[in-house]
């Protein structure tokens, strides 16, 4: 491994410090999973790693009235044993139970996850569906930036350098809602998503209509996909299998995948048609309860 | 220029504390510092889990934690199962079941068995095949090393 310094702040003031000092030859350290791969491989010309789970907020996993919050350390193990998260964010829970095997989710973080903005990044479509949050902070202070915004390019995100995703806030879900993720891998555990598909759905008070939608698509474009059209085309819409095949296909036509070593573009949009379909199913059945 | 950091920690329950570079992996640390080979390098990626460790009661890929972060931590190696008693029911296992053959895999399967038999006694087939898809094998064809998984459950 190429030489870096290892520097495990404890605050995000010191952490941000760190960060900005050392421009683009500095890393954040949650999990490791994916850094300390890429870091092997020399990706990055790294003088130091700032290990984030010193950091209090950066470790924070606190579900509560005005939602839930993840820190950008919390690893993938203590969001899907965490009581409230499974009752409340089972969406989330669906990504965070198949990023690697367990030794990974010992470690890998949702936070992390993100921060990698790998077009197949297992946590980061149930984020969008959930309409999550991304807290940062930075030289300049804080700002929050949408989840569905974060991602700009395959491992690229609207992170600066000197800037550090501290945290994820998620809305507490409405009422009648229900939410899932679920992704085609040719194994089954230890695989990278050919494609994958997270809906959260909220259904009226009569349980017969879909009152809104949001779908979002994996490993189909070199970003998370927000399938906005199939989304806003199931608002007020009936709860039927004619409604969600139509949504799915739309859903199809959102997607604009490539070519690859796990999958051809005919078969990934198939793959979308096909998932998205059995995750609006899958979330109306959780939102009925 | 890095710097070496000083870790004080716990490997299978006796003190240690060395030097690591800070950018030296776990893995590295516990077989040239340490002086435990019984953890072994195999894919360097996180894919194969022959080199998996317990941290705090979590397994993990050695080589995908920096020596650095298990300051203050308790480490539990392969070098840990066995006690003046004889060996732990699931190396033994392990032997009686033939669920190894060339055996770069096996510290890293036991120790990620022993992970899942310390909080689930009697798990599935299922579950045990599950838990341990983080660890490969390339000689056994799991069926004996799930079949010695359920040998030390159903003995201890």
């Amino acid at each position: 491994m190429h030489p870096f310094n290892y520097v495990a702040p404890k605050t995000v003031e010191e952490a941000v410090n760190v960060l900005e000092k050392h421009g683009d030859k500095a890393r954040p350290l949650a999990g490791g999973t994916d850094l300390l791969v890429q870091a092997r491989g020399n990706k990055w010309d790294l003088e130091a790693v700032v290990d984030v789970k010193k950091i209090p907020e950066a470790m924070k996993l606190e579900a509560s009235d005005d939602g839930l919050i993840i820190g950008s350390g919390v690893p993938c193990y203590q969001i899907y044993e965490n009581e409230e998260v499974k009752k409340h964010y089972a969406g989330i829970v669906d990504g965070a139970f198949i990023i690697g095997g367990i030794q990974i989710q010992s470690r890998a973080a949702i936070g992390g996850n993100l921060c990698n903005a790998a077009p197949s990044g297992d946590a980061i479509c149930p984020l969008i569906v959930y309409g999550a949050t991304a807290n940062i902070a930075g030289p300049n202070g804080e700002r929050k930036i949408a989840v569905e915004d974060f991602c700009i390019g395959p491992g690229k995100t609207v992170i600066k350098n000197g800037e550090l995703l501290v945290s994820i806030s998620v809305p507490k879900p409405a009422k009648r809602s229900g939410a899932a993720y679920e992704r085609f891998i040719p194994r089954n555990e230890m695989d990278i998503a050919v494609a994958a598909v997270a809906v959260s759905v909220v259904i009226d008070n009569t349980g017969e209509n879909f009152e809104s939608v949001n779908i979002a698509l994996a490993s189909v474009g070199p970003t998370p996909i927000v399938a906005r059209k199939a989304s806003d085309y199931l608002a007020g819409k009936p709860i039927n299998d004619a409604s969600i095949s139509e949504a799915a296909s739309i859903a199809k036509d959102e997607a604009s995948p490539i070519s690859d070593m796990r999958g051809t573009i005919e078969h990934r949009k198939h793959l979308i048609e096909v998932i998205t379909n059995r995750m609006i199913k899958e979330s109306v059945k959780r939102a009925r309860g | 220029m890095t710097t070496n950091i000083h870790i004080t920690t716990k490997i299978n329950n006796q003190p240690y504390e060395f030097l690591a570079p800070s950018y030296m992996s776990l893995l590295d640390a516990l077989r040239e510092i340490v002086g435990l080979t019984g953890t072994k390098e195999g894919c360097l990626d996180g894919n194969c889990g022959a080199c998996t460790v317990n941290i705090d009661g979590r397994i993990v890929d050695s080589c995908l934690v920096l020596a650095a972060e298990i300051d203050g931590c308790d480490v539990q190696t392969v070098e840990g199962l066995a006690t003046s008693e004889g060996l732990h029911p699931l190396q033994k296992a392990f032997l009686e079941e033939a669920a190894l053959q060339c055996g770069i895999c096996t510290p890293g399967f036991l120790v990620a068995a022993k992970g899942l038999l310390d909080n689930e006694p009697n798990p599935s087939e299922h579950r045990i095949r599950h838990w341990l898809a983080g660890n490969l094998c390339r000689c056994t064809g799991y069926d004996k090393i799930v079949k010695a998984v359920q040998k030390a459950a159903s003995e201890s």
